[in-house]
């Protein structure tokens, strides 16, 4: 299943009908080392682009937002245990924030592919 | 207090870009933000050396004007008291070659900027003082300090050259080795110029809690002294995201988040800056509502608050007791030293005591904290005895 991208670096992959999000490599990067999160709890709904979670380093706190609409099943054990270290050491894999049950499987569409996002970055 | 839209490059701009391209600009200059990443440049000035470019503050020479006839101790009165028209401490008080923390206050008792003055140990520079201001009020700083003391004074920018902070506890051994041996036997706040890297004038000081200097040296000369001291083993670059780390740790002020016009000193917990000499004389800008305040105590208070869980509190978080506003954060991050969130902020007095536990508001929802003494991390300075 090909893994989708928002503008706000935020990232999205289809298992079966679940949604798993996180944050990208490069948003991992840019932020540096993970020193708090806030994840949503399961239940929780938001429409795309609502503020979903927040992921701070030394430097700064930044706003997650739900790359799609829907509602959260599960919130990622590792983060909410406060092992943050694994946001920065495997963001796009076991370093995921959440897993949403889409309401609206089209706004897919509108994120960028994996090509199409290496090439925003570049350009940033 | 915002300059010129373009930000300006440092004169040590491409020493810098061959290390990290993270840059962003800092009060009107294109400052590098970090290097190999924020915490481990800031354990790794806490624990070796890191060497930070500063060149965008202001420094400067204020000094009475050529044939002032006045030599020694008469001289330095003289330009001192020129000088402490603007501010609080006991300028005329120095020693030859020491260095003082002081503010520039307004006629309310609010701060304009904090700065630092010392004293020439050299006798040719009797008469001089060196005078280093905040970047982004140098501009400011300098036209209020020239237009109190036109035609008694001349002031002299020094912001074409480049200003070094070495901070860290080997940060004596390094400049021993690499500049001159005598630096290592300078204590904490004094001054002394050395005929090393062209002329350079070094302060033992700095803004990070830990040992250091800072050193003013020509952009001719810079480059070089740079690559000396970073190719010691001891020493890295630092960028401007564990400046400000380290200074919060420090427990010290940063202008225009935990100091501004409204702030008076005895608030932001500096009473000890204003010497006796001055309190008794009364004679400087906002002395009414400082030494009212110096008395009777100020309704509010600067603290350290650490959050009683892993959540930062940031600047604009307010602070809550039993459902009232009481205060507020001016500064707040992280601490690699303590490994937690820790913050600075103003609360009412009555709640300013450590130990009194109150709440943070962050993103609406309270989250109890407790005040704590500052520093956060104590600090390491170097005080020779004479």
């Amino acid at each position: 299943m090909t893994t989708r991208y928002t503008k706000d670096h935020e990232w999205v992959r289809m298992e079966g009908d679940i949604a798993v999000i996180g944050i990208s490599k490069y948003a991992a990067e840019q932020l540096g080392d993970v020193v708090y999160a806030e994840l949503p709890a399961a239940g929780a709904s938001f429409a795309q682009g609502a503020d979903m979670a927040v992921v701070e380093s030394a430097k700064t706190a930044s706003d997650v937002y739900a790359p799609i609409s829907g509602e959260i099943v599960e919130a990622n054990a590792a983060i909410t245990g406060e092992n943050w270290e694994i946001i920065n050491a495997e963001p796009e894999a076991g370093g995921w924030f959440v897993k949403l049950k889409p309401s609206n499987k089209g706004e897919l569409d509108g994120l960028m592919d994996e090509a199409a996002y290496a090439d925003y970055v570049k350009g940033l | 207090m915002a300059e010129a839209a373009t930000p300006k490059k440092l004169p040590l701009d491409a020493l810098w870009r061959a290390r990290t391209s993270k840059f962003g600009d800092f009060a009107g200059y294109d400052m590098p933000l970090q290097f190999e990443g924020l915490i481990p440049e800031h354990n790794w000035t806490r624990q070796h050396a890191g060497l930070f470019d500063v060149s965008h503050m202001g420094p400067s020479f204020f000094a009475l004007p050529k044939g002032h006839g006045l030599e020694g101790d008469a001289a330095h009165k003289q330009v001192a008291s020129l000088i402490e028209r603007l501010v609080p401490a006991d300028v005329q008080g120095l020693k030859p070659g020491q260095v003082r923390y002081t503010m520039i206050t307004n006629s309310d008792g609010g701060v304009l900027d904090d700065l630092m003055i010392a004293r020439p140990v050299e006798p040719g520079a009797a008469g001089d003082l060196y005078i280093v201001v905040n970047a982004g009020c140098k501009h400011q700083d300098w036209a209020l300090i020239e237009e109190a003391t036109k035609g008694e004074a001349n002031l002299v920018r020094a912001d074409d050259r480049c200003l070094l902070a070495l901070q860290g506890p080997s940060a004596h051994k390094v400049a021993a080795e690499i500049i001159d041996p005598a630096l290592a036997d300078m204590s904490f706040m004094t001054v002394k110029r050395y005929d090393a890297f062209g002329r350079i004038t070094v302060t033992r000081s700095g803004y990070t809690g830990e040992d250091g200097y800072e050193i003013l040296v020509r952009a001719e000369n810079a480059t070089e002294l740079a690559e000396k001291l970073l190719a010691h083993p001891e020493v890295k670059p630092i960028g401007l995201g564990a400046r400000d780390s380290l200074r919060l740790e420090a427990g010290l002020c940063l202008y225009g988040h935990d100091l501004d016009p409204t702030t008076s000193p005895i608030e932001a917990d500096l009473a000890w800056t204003i010497q006796k000499r001055r309190r008794e004389a009364k004679d400087f800008p906002g002395a009414k509502r400082i030494l009212r305040e110096y008395e009777l105590g100020a309704d509010r208070k600067r603290v350290g608050i650490r959050p009683n869980d892993r959540a930062p509190a940031r600047e604009g978080v307010e602070i809550y007791k039993d459902g009232k506003q009481i205060g507020i954060v001016t500064s707040g991050g992280f601490s690699p030293v303590l490994n937690g969130p820790i913050s600075m902020g103003y609360v009412q007095s009555a709640h300013a005591e450590p130990g009194h536990v109150v709440d943070l508001m962050i993103r609406g929802t309270p989250r109890s904290a407790t005040i704590v003494p500052l520093p956060f991390v104590p600090h390491q300075y170097v005080r020779k005895g004479k």
